[in-house]
């Protein structure tokens, strides 16, 4: 995956002219946010389950080593292993060896954003092993050597029209003349050309929406059922999870499965929640043999103990990037990278490096709307200024803008000068737009006035004019 | 609640009745539009507040904070501190200027220090002019006369920050003849987002072509708001699509001060 | 500029013992001296937290506030006087649907007790299944009224196949095994497999599969079952 991150705005602006892509953000702001509203409304304790789960994950992160301690002791102790990844080449490495070891030819995958973060597909690809997106939307996007554009609806930039032509180029197996009209004969066409591949695995990789210290269980949640033919039908089960996946009990899970799908898709709970302990017991009929997890750190414990520690309370339920307005204008693949929205902000500069990501936090109105719905309450644009200060303070803000900056704060740290000079600005500018009330067009104002009216001002600035009243009154009084 | 917390509240309740309140102008009503803090202060007068308008103030200084230029905002803060901390009250017809000071300004120092002191105590007495009118006055001061029908924009930092959404709509109800009809999504960010709207005008006006719709949409003749920031992205874009809206702040209508053209006209441009 | 992903291409030897030297480091407080002992007391006591209130009333009302909340996500339900209804339950189910009388199932004791060999014209088989069932019948050890959520355990009694491959999945669940939370299911598994231990899995199970990936409308039967049928037994 080619990151582009550092394109956002090139990248943004052919967003905006794509039609296809503009009828499909529909569906984020229809699909997602009344139904997360509903969700939340129906539930009264929802703001105080919002709370509890922020306190859970922050008591996590306080104690991090330890739990993660427990949680491998008790993976062995179910008969799993754990093997820590500190950065995505270990991690390939690992899977890598893993499917190796199992002489897989192919490898079913549930949707997992660290396998996307790790980019495990290709390095598969190139060891002669086929992964096998099974979600529907990753698959879908799979068949068009895509990344995905949203972190839970992977192919939400994707129209049906496009679904039906990708499956007809890709299923030739199948009679052309078939219908495939309606949304439900792709869904069902995608189920049966998957149901062999779930069955010929030799391998399924899986991500974990939550590890569990305290009995040493990985949790997938899912909609489809999916994630759980990927990793009951292989012989072979890998789990790929980052260090800030793990919970305490069971109970601490409990109560953020509470606030996860009404953020994510509205729903009260999602349809599969599925808690794996370790390989087939002696007594299973069913089931994987082995049983892997790795545990990637990949910049992760170096967020600990700075501004941006509250991000790892991030549960991905894509709230935050649902309820974005530069979301919705530009989708997901703007950002270039595999975290888009504003959790992708803050999230990415961290894991790819400023030098790459370190835009993307500027590309916010700060209008707040993600934090508002985040269910573990991450102060996103907080930690989106913390990046612009980062920027600010490697001298990495572009030279004119930082040029234009300094001259209005020293401007604005003069208040008498200020007021002089605005004075002298404004009153000329207001004498030349009173005929019309606004500028079409205005030196220095292209960024404004290429989309929109500028509105003149009035004329003389408060300042002046409350200063001449006051001189009045002043002079009224003394006569 | 934290020790701080429960320092300040003797200090709330003192500020009930404030009687010397200082006017927070904002950078873009003193430069662009002064009818608002002629509107605001004759609000608050009506209302029973002595108005003062401290002539060291130029801005909150936003800019620089979104900016990450946190040095300068720091010494822009300290000066709006000096200037505004010996009145009762300080209020604001913006709420994301407001909120710049009773929110952000408290990250800017660190706690325990001497100046977070006066952050804090500066926060505690500082207000968005809609929710100073109703929650801190408690009384409406409103006699206006506005025929028509208006639809009204929630800006996001007095929406989300400050909690700024019953206030302005309690005060409009008020108002003879007015009738309010709400736009669809009027929660959701207008596109402005101060220097955004600069460094990204392809996505700003994406965004603000939705509001637009929206507000087109209500038919109602004038658009309210509560930031002049954002008043004047609406109004410019409303201007540029030939949209007839009137748009005005929302101290305009309640101090009944219609009489100034709309933002983005002139007085030639009739009444749309 | 661009370069491929991954800021750490070069493997890391020990990662074990480097991610946990890393996390160390950059903790907060990590010279607290109670640390240990409050991650010790966590998983010992593992604290209940919020219960919404939907679901803390009297059983039977938790009985009927499960049946409403299964149905609300495109489950159905039949809630049947005894286990020795079961199969006739059963067969009418499938006779409704057009389904063929030819029912997968494990061998928890409940299933064992329904007594099969009454109905001459309903094939059962037992195990796992290969995927060529078309339908599964598993017995669920606990309902949360809250959602409408089964949840079953994993083993000879419950191949987890049975679950996700046939097209019907069938589940039966005692009424006296339905609470208000999903809490009270782990206080059961608690119970059973002793603190800390787990089957190998437990499937928390809320209606039949489905998918919003097509333009983001939720769509009936994407890879797991298309129909979730549950038999709540009374008695």
């Amino acid at each position: 995956m080619q990151i582009t991150s550092p394109y956002f705005k090139e990248k943004s602006s052919e967003a905006l002219k794509d039609e296809n892509l503009q009828k499909a953000l529909g569906n984020v702001e229809r699909g997602f946010i009344g139904k997360r509203a509903k969700a939340a409304a129906n539930l009264p304790e929802f703001e105080a389950l919002r709370d509890r789960s922020k306190e859970i994950k922050d008591h996590v992160l306080d104690h991090l080593d330890l739990y993660l301690e427990t949680y491998e002791a008790k993976v062995q102790d179910s008969g799993g292993r754990v093997h820590w990844a500190a950065g995505a080449q270990d991690a390939r490495n690992i899977i890598l060896d893993i499917c190796k070891r199992a002489n897989a030819k192919t490898v079913t995958k549930g949707k997992s954003m660290i396998a996307e973060e790790i980019a495990i597909n290709e390095h598969l690809e190139r060891n002669g092993i086929e992964p096998i997106e099974t979600d529907l939307g990753e698959y879908i996007i799979q068949l068009r050597g895509e990344a995905p554009s949203h972190i839970i609806a992977p192919a939400v930039h994707v129209n049906k029209e496009e679904v039906e032509a990708d499956f007809r180029r890709t299923h030739r197996h199948l009679p052309p003349g078939r219908n495939l009209e309606d949304p439900t004969s792709l869904l069902s066409e995608a189920r049966s050309v998957l149901r062999d591949k779930f069955l010929a695995a030799d391998v399924g990789i899986t991500g974990a929406n939550f590890l569990v210290a305290e009995t040493g269980t990985s949790i997938i949640v899912t909609n489809e059922g999916n994630g759980d033919l990927t990793q009951i039908l292989p012989r072979v089960h890998i789990v790929i999870a980052s260090i800030e996946k793990i919970v305490p009990t069971l109970e601490d899970v409990s109560q953020i499965l509470r606030v996860l799908a009404r953020s994510a898709t509205g729903q009260d709970i999602s349809v599969y929640t599925t808690f794996s302990t370790g390989p087939r017991r002696a007594e299973d009929p069913d089931g994987p043999e082995e049983y892997h997890v790795v545990l990637l750190d990949n910049g992760r414990s170096d967020m600990l103990g700075t501004e941006f520690q509250d991000m790892l309370r991030c549960i991905r339920c894509g709230a935050c990037m649902n309820h974005c307005p530069v979301y919705h204008a530009v989708g997901g693949h703007s950002y270039g990278w595999v975290y888009p929205g504003p959790m992708g902000a803050v999230l990415t500069p961290t894991l790819i490096g400023v030098e790459m990501g370190g835009n993307l936090p500027n590309a916010s109105t700060f209008c707040g709307r993600c934090e508002s719905v985040c269910p573990m309450r991450i102060p996103l644009p907080k930690m989106m200024r913390h990046w612009r200060e980062k920027e600010f303070e490697r001298h990495a803000t572009p030279d004119r803008m930082r040029r234009g900056l300094s001259v209005w704060a020293w401007m604005a740290k003069h208040p008498k000068l200020y007021h002089a000079g605005s004075r002298l600005a404004i009153n000329l500018l207001g004498l030349m737009g009173r005929r019309k009330g606004a500028f079409k067009k205005l030196p220095l104002a292209g960024g404004w006035t290429e989309h929109r009216d500028l509105p003149a001002p009035e004329g003389q600035t408060f300042q002046q004019q409350w200063a001449a009243q006051h001189r009045n009154s002043k002079l009224e009084q003394a006569t | 609640m934290s020790v701080s917390d429960q320092n300040s509240a003797p200090e709330t309740t003192a500020i009930e009745t404030p009687k010397n309140v200082a006017l927070f102008v904002t950078c873009l009503v003193d430069l662009f539009r002064p009818s608002i803090g002629f509107a605001s202060v004759k609000l608050l007068e009506d209302a029973g507040c002595t108005i003062s308008v401290p002539p060291a103030q130029t801005c909150c200084g936003q800019p620089a904070y979104n900016s990450g230029d946190k040095a300068d905002t720091r010494d822009i803060a300290m000066q709006v501190i000096k200037s505004f901390e010996s009145y009762d009250a300080v209020v604001a017809p913006s709420g994301s200027c407001a909120a710049m000071i009773k929110v952000h300004y408290l990250e800017l120092f660190e706690e325990g220090s001497a100046w977070h002191q006066r952050a804090r105590k500066l926060a505690d007495k500082t207000f968005e002019l809609t929710s100073f009118l109703t929650d801190i006055m408690g009384r409406n001061p409103v006699t206006a006369h506005f025929d028509g029908t208006v639809t009204y924009h929630d800006s996001c930092s007095g929406l989300r920050e400050l909690g700024v959404e019953k206030q302005p709509r309690r005060l409009l109800e008020a108002v003879d003849g007015l009738t309010l009809k709400e736009m669809k999504d009027s929660e959701v960010c207008c596109g402005f987002g101060g220097t955004f709207c600069i460094k990204y005008p392809d996505i700003s006006n994406a965004i603000v072509e939705k509001k637009t719709k929206n507000i087109d949409d209500t038919s109602a003749g004038t658009l309210l708001a509560g930031d002049l920031g954002c008043l004047m992205n609406m109004a410019g874009k409303l201007k540029r699509e030939g949209s007839q809206v009137d748009v005005r702040h929302v101290a305009e209508v309640l101090a009944g001060m219609t009489d100034v053209p709309p933002i983005g006209k002139s007085k030639k441009d009739k009444k749309g | 500029m661009n370069r491929r992903i991954g800021n750490s291409n070069r493997a890391t030897p020990n990662g074990r013992s480097s991610i946990l030297a890393k996390i160390r480091k950059n903790i907060k407080n990590l010279d607290d001296p109670v640390r240990e002992a409050r991650v010790t007391d966590r998983l010992s006591r593992s604290p209940v937290g919020l219960i919404p209130a939907r679901a803390r009333k009297a059983h039977a009302k938790q009985v009927d506030l499960f049946c409403e909340q299964a149905s609300k996500v495109q489950t159905t339900v039949t809630r049947i006087n005894k286990i020795e209804d079961l199969p006739a339950a059963l067969a009418e189910y499938l006779r409704g649907r057009n389904l063929p009388k030819k029912v997968r199932m494990g061998n928890a004791p409940i299933l064992e007790q329904a007594g099969w060999d009454r109905l001459a014209d309903l094939e059962i088989s037992k195990g796992p299944t290969q995927g060529d069932d078309p339908v599964g019948l598993s017995h669920a050890f606990a309902g949360a009224a809250e959602t409408g959520t089964l949840m079953l355990e994993s083993g000879a009694d419950n191949p987890t196949t049975l679950n996700f491959l046939p097209e019907t999945h069938c589940v039966v669940i005692r009424a006296s095994d339905i609470s208000g939370d999903y809490e009270t299911a782990w206080a059961t598994i608690r119970e059973k497999y002793g603190k800390g231990n787990m089957p190998r899995t437990v499937n928390m199970i809320t209606g039949p599969s489905r998918s919003g990936d097509i333009e983001q409308t939720m769509l009936l039967g994407a890879h797991g079952p298309r129909a979730l049928q549950i038999f709540v037994v009374e008695n």
